[in-house]
């Protein structure tokens, strides 16, 4: 039951990937405006040197650990490895990490030294009835080890504290895109309020290109209790609390998905709220905004209308959203159901709006505006269902709807005891829904 | 003045057997006992019992985890074993256990008759009981045994608002809060007598700078308890008043903060750890001089260390909690006081290997699990630096690195110490030797076991696998260091069952160790193995840290350099 | 080998020896264990402040209870008269002061009392209804547990007192409790100020 290849169909990194290093330098420059953030050298041979250094230092140090991952190429990876970051704060952090290692690792070296070499040289060969001369104290020795460790305290904390101001004050720049996320009890909800978009489980973010530096900014909320946004490549993890906005931004700059998953234990399913973040190029981002900015269509292509019914947005919609969902002309005039000429996804339709889906699953441009599950409206353009635990077809849709906890035990959807002809039909129309 | 200082006190070994009698007595005798040697025994007895329990819980853990996709546990009973397991390892086996060498210890060591409040002592005991048998009665309770009952399933630090009543229906909630909320009672009480015992319990001569070392850290930790473990206990009452009175501390609908309970947890949670490790200090402190043949070094600078670190750890709760939001300022705020800790800490790594430096290093099995200590709680504390460095720490949190992180302390700095412990004073205790061989046979195998697992737990955290999850998919690539990770679990059961085979064995067909096997320095040694109810014939009347040094060495006694 | 040498260091012997007394550590101990719940309590009074989102706000329901204030504090002095008593011996005066303290004490739960009476009957402010409820009701009731723990310990003691079960060798047992009620009114300062002075 895994995703079959967490490969994006539209793979346009190899223009990307080499440079990725050097690129990522020049797209900061926004965040050199901040004054608490010294510039950063520009990756010259010395600086590249100075990290190859750290690198090895590290890499000697600990060796299992950095050996063991520190292989991991900066470019999309099933294997969420913080150690091969493609965006902005995620380099930056390991950076910093770098400069911790180098530095706990040399102490580990010359501590753990000492201690193999008192271990190795004092042991008692044979045993002996004098006693060793009886030592108390030497407080010039225990001065100097306890200045070196203040001193190298204060470099670590002064390094970690610029790092800090770096990330967390970076400010936002006037066309970074803005995503508000909500935990739910398993599964994620995405809103581009610009946009008025609503999505599930599969963010998309645009690219951020040297041209055109466009990081993504997003709120961070939750509906319920604390969850933890969490994809390592990009960044590290910001909270998602229920009664605190939280604020984290990604800059991406190698196009192509990225894993992740919920970073704080958030009842049953913890283990099952996964987190796939799509970076697109910045056209292919626009076209795939563009679709979603539509209501529903089922691709069968019949003409199946939608009700006009007013969108109720729900308690925690954005301003801004209903604003652009109001101005949209989408809206088509309703035709009555029950037509005749209804094929298995127009049936489907007709299922999944007269059960209990519609309470819990919005489908934008129908009567189906339930808040309590994830937003359906472009279902069909999803690659998995259930938050990244399977991959979206017609058979593991019918086996979730059949029953959600065969796929993931203790998931908040109810089996909904349709017939298996309902549960074709309904699925079919899911799926149609591109 | 040589002459002055000639030891006159002296005890009468003749066996005391009269008082045994049937096996009611004998169940009657333990259960009312106020004698802080029984008590400080039914400690480490309760302790050992949890350790098991909790220990088979983690391998549970380990073995739904050795694989992807693994289906020996449903979701549910794998929350159940993780809350359970942290919970039982921290409130049920580290502190009682520490308490129970303290109990046995303090008094021995400063030539007391007995703890301040002996009866104060035994309803701290039973309180302690009562709460570790009612936070089990949990798995029986509500639906019975199959389904695990009501046992508590929202992590050990029980995060609100998952613990609301909205959240968590049942009582799964309500046994963790209560049973902990009994223990600590109990804890408290054992601290205060703890407190009081070293304060106001020194036999003449026993000045605080002559404090041997075990009971200064004893008395630190004690301190440390009063401030730490009530945050802890008022943290319950509100959530058990918004449980059962319908009060908002927690409830985000009425305005209340989950992030405020975060901030109470951790006010308990961080002293708590140092709770558990200070006392672990406490026995490397005895030990290590012992076996090295030297006194320790820079004596004044561990008691400054230890109250160091007793008021540095109250400021540094927050490092758990990085990723919550908190502004630039506060993060780098708790980022600075978390490295301060590692100042004094180093001071005590430091003059630990200055104290082996020199010496005659005797790798008896009590210094084989010291040494080991000394390493790997350097290693726990730098991936500690590590952790504190917030920027870093936004990856590493919530991730294995910290499992592997708190595991090199829990288990490789307490639990390595505790067992060193259990070989040290276990002569003094029973009157008999443990058995060597099987005490390195279980030293090597634990040290393997304890190396295969928490080494390689380190790399699936810095691989991005999150604590809390009973299965994650083959494609994520951390497949293999899981598998590894388990394996060293299975090391370190066998070697736990060896060590409780080999306590069992040598009470049984032990060597007689003797008033003082170890030829050691502090004034339990200079009583009966095991001590008669009364402790010392005489009150015990000192001039150094080492008594019997000085009285082994009537030429270069310690207190001409003191 | 039948004998062991307890370590008597004669030079030691000669010099005097003062510990403090355990009781009064411990009863100090279980004052900084027992200031770190309140403290906690306090926090979240403060923390809360104004946050309450429907239902009374302190400022439309609170009185400043002064006259129990001042008996609380004013039986602060009434037991050290009495500890001073007894150290001296007059168990009479003794007897009359305790009885003072244990009367004011009495008249602050009284007033306690007449307060939630007020709160809950007539404004209809319950640990339910807001923030402001739960955390007035659970500090001002924390503290006034501590209260009644302690006025049944003093009218225990008093009883021994009437039945002349107390003399001056009690003195320092007694110091000790005494102790314990200074922390009662002490905590009281600091209620008193976080609700009705910073609260309000
Ligand atoms: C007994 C237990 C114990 C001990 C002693 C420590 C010691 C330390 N811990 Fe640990 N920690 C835990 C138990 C412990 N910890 C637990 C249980 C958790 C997780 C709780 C949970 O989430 O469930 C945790 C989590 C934890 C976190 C939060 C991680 C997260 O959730 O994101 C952090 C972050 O700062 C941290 C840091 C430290 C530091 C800096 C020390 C320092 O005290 C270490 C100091 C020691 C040294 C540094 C080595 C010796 C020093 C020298 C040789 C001098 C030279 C060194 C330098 C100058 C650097 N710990
Ligand atoms: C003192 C504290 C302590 C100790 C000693 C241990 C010991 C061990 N811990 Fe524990 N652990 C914690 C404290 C401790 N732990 C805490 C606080 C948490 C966090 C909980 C939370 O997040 O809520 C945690 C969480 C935790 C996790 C993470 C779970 C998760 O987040 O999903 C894991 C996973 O591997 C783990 C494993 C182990 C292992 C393998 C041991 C081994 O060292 C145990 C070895 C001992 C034994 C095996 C006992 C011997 C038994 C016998 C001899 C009987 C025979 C039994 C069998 C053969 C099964 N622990
Ligand atoms: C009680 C509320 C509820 C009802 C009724 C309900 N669902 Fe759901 N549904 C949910 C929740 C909650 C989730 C998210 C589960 C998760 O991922 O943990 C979900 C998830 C889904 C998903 C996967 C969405 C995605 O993006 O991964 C589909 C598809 C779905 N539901 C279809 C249906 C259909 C069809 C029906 C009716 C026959 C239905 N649901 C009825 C609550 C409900
Ligand atoms: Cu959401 Cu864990
Ligand atoms: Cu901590």
């Amino acid at each position: 039951m895994t995703v079959p290849g967490f490969i994006k169909s539209s793979q346009a990194s190899t223009d990307a990937a080499p440079g990725a290093l050097p690129e990522w330098e020049e797209r900061r420059t926004y965040m050199l405006k901040c004054n608490l953030l010294p510039p950063l050298p520009a990756l010259d041979a010395r600086r590249l040197l100075l990290q190859r250094g750290m690198r090895s230092a590290a890499l000697l140090c600990m060796s299992l650990l950095v050996a063991a991952v520190g292989w991991g190429e900066n470019k999309p990876s099933p294997t969420p490895n913080m150690f091969a970051p493609t965006s902005t704060p995620a380099q930056q952090e390991y950076v910093m990490s770098l400069f911790v290692l180098a530095i706990t690792g040399g102490i580990l070296l010359v501590v753990g030294g000492i201690w193999a070499y008192v271990v190795w040289k004092f042991r008692e060969k044979e045993p002996t009835e004098t006693e060793p001369a009886q030592i108390y104290g030497s407080p010039q020795v225990e001065l100097a080890w306890t200045i070196i460790p203040v001193i190298l305290v204060v470099v670590l904390f002064l390094t970690t504290a610029r790092m800090i101001f770096a990330i967390q004050d970076n400010p936002k720049p006037k066309n970074a895109i803005d995503v508000t996320v909500v935990g739910h009890q398993f599964w994620w909800e995405f809103r581009y309020p610009k946009y008025g978009v609503v999505i599930a489980n599969e963010l998309h973010v645009p690219m951020s290109t040297k041209e055109r530096p466009q990081p993504t900014f997003m709120k961070l909320q939750s509906a319920d209790v604390w969850h933890s946004f969490w994809v390592p490549q990009l960044a590290g993890k910001v909270d998602s609390i229920p009664d605190h906005v939280n604020e984290m931004w990604i800059d991406p700059h190698v196009p192509g998905l990225y894993v992740g998953q919920c970073g704080q234990f958030c009842g049953v399913e913890h283990a099952k709220m996964l987190l796939r973040v799509y970076v697109d190029t910045p056209d292919e981002f626009q076209r795939w905004i563009t679709r979603q900015q539509q209501p529903a269509v089922e691709q069968q292509g019949d003409a199946q209308g939608s009700q006009s019914v007013p969108v109720n947005a729900g308690g925690l919609q954005p301003a801004s959203f209903e604003q652009a969902q109001q101005a949209s002309p989408q809206a088509v005039p309703a035709q009555a159901p029950g037509e005749a000429s209804m094929n298995q996804v127009a049936v489907g339709k007709q299922v999944f709006q007269t059960n209990a889906c519609m309470n819990c699953h919005a489908v934008q441009g129908t009567v189906a505006n339930g808040r309590f599950g994830p937003d359906l409206t472009h279902f069909g353009s999803r690659e998995t269902l259930g938050s990244g635990i399977v991959a979206n077809n017609v058979s593991n849709l019918k086996a979730w709807i059949r029953n959600p906890s065969d796929l993931k035990e203790g998931a908040l959807m109810p089996p909904m005891q349709l017939t298996e002809t309902q549960l074709e039909q309904v699925s079919l129309y899911l799926t149609s829904l591109k | 003045m040589a002459d002055a200082s000639l030891p006159i006190g002296s005890l009468d070994l003749t066996p005391d057997r009269a008082a045994e009698g049937t096996f009611r007595e004998w169940l009657h005798g333990w259960v009312i006992t106020v004698d802080h040697k029984r008590l400080g025994i039914l400690y480490v007895l309760y302790s050992l019992f949890f350790l098991i329990v909790g220990g088979t819980e983690a391998m549970i853990i380990r073995l739904q985890l050795a694989q992807p996709n693994s289906h020996f546990v449903s979701p549910e009973v794998y929350n159940r074993m993780f809350t359970m397991h942290g919970t039982t390892m921290v409130f049920l086996v580290g502190m009682p256990i520490l308490f129970g060498f303290a109990n046995y210890l303090v008094p021995l060591m400063i030539g007391a008759r007995d703890m301040a409040f002996p009866r104060l002592n035994a309803l701290s005991f039973w309180l302690t009981a009562f709460g570790g048998i009612m936070l089990y009665y949990s798995f029986i309770g509500g639906f019975g045994l199959y389904g695990q009952g009501s046992a508590p399933d929202v992590g050990w630090f029980a995060y609100a608002p998952l613990t609301t009543r909205t959240y968590s229906q049942g009582h799964a909630v309500d046994f963790w809060a209560l049973s902990l909320f009994v223990t600590g009672w109990g804890t408290l009480g054992t601290a205060i007598n703890i407190v009081a015992t070293t304060i106001s319990m020194r036999c003449k001569g026993m000045t605080m700078m002559r404090l041997p070392l075990f009971c200064w850290l004893m008395l630190c930790v004690s301190a440390l308890t009063l401030i730490a473990i009530t945050p802890l206990t008022a943290a319950q009452v509100m959530l058990e008043l918004d449980r059962y009175l319908g009060a908002h501390f927690f409830d985000a609908q009425a305005g209340g903060s989950a992030l405020i309970w975060a901030h109470f947890f951790w006010i308990f949670g961080h002293p708590e750890v140092y709770i558990l490790v200070l006392p672990a200090f406490a026995i490397a402190n005895e030990i290590i001089p012992v076996f090295s043949r030297k006194a320790m070094f820079g004596y004044p600078a561990m008691v400054a260390a230890s109250v160091g670190i007793v008021f540095i750890s109250v400021g540094v709760w927050a490092h758990h909690m990085f990723t919550v939001g908190m502004t630039s300022a506060a993060n780098a705020f708790f980022t600075l006081s978390t490295m301060i800790i590692a100042v004094p800490t180093g001071i005590k790594i430091f003059n630990w290997l200055a104290t082996m430096w020199g010496g005659k290093l005797r790798f008896a099995t009590p210094m084989l699990f010291c040494t080991a200590f000394v390493f790997q709680f350097l290693i726990s504390g730098l991936t500690g630096i590590m952790l504190s460095a917030s920027p870093w720490d936004w990856q590493l949190h919530n991730s294995y690195f910290v499992v592997a992180h708190f595991h090199y302390v829990l288990v490789g700095s307490i639990v390595f110490n505790i067992f060193a412990a259990l070989y040290y004073w276990y002569p003094k205790v029973s009157g008999r030797m443990m058995d060597e061989k099987l005490g390195k046979l279980h030293f090597w195998l634990f040290l393997i076991g304890f190396h295969l697992t928490f080494d390689f737990m380190h790399v699936p955290g810095i691989l991005g696998m999150p604590r809390w999850i009973y299965t994650y998919e083959p494609s994520r690539g951390w497949g293999t260091w899981n598998l590894i990770v388990s394996i060293g679990g299975i090391f370190q059961a066998i070697a736990v069952a060896i060590f409780l085979y080999n306590m069992v064995y040598s009470a049984l067909h032990g060597e007689e160790a003797g008033p003082d096997p170890w030829d050691a320095w502090t004034l339990e040694w200079a009583t009966a193995s095991p001590p008669p109810e009364y402790n010392f014939a005489v009150e015990p009347v000192v001039s150094s840290r080492r008594p019997l040094w000085d009285l082994k060495h009537p030429d270069d006694p310690d207190w001409k350099y003191e | 080998m039948s004998t062991i040498t307890v370590p008597v260091v004669a030079h030691e012997l000669e010099q005097p020896w003062h510990l403090p007394n355990k009781g009064k550590v411990g009863m100090i101990c279980l004052i900084i264990g027992e200031s770190a719940i309140f403290a906690m309590f306090v926090l979240a009074y403060l923390f809360y402040i104004g946050k309450s989102q429907w239902g009374p706000q302190p400022r439309e329901v609170l009185e400043i209870p002064i006259i129990s204030s001042i008996c609380l504090l004013s039986s602060s002095l009434t037991i050290w008269l009495s500890e001073q008593a007894v150290e001296h011996g007059q168990i009479q005066k003794f007897n009359a002061w305790l009885g003072a303290t244990i009367a004011l004490g009495l008249i602050f739960l009284g007033y306690t009392g007449a307060e939630w009476y007020k709160l809950i009957y007539h404004d209809g402010l319950t640990l339910q209804t807001n923030l402001f409820g739960t955390t007035f009701y659970s500090l001002v009731g924390l503290h006034a547990s501590h209260v009644i723990i302690g006025l049944i310990m003093l009218i225990t003691l008093w009883l021994f007192g009437m039945t002349g079960h107390i003399t001056a060798k009690n003195s320092e047992r007694i110091q000790t409790l005494a102790l314990y009620w200074h922390f009662v009114d002490a905590v009281w300062v600091v209620v008193f100020l976080v609700v009705y002075v910073i609260g309000r």
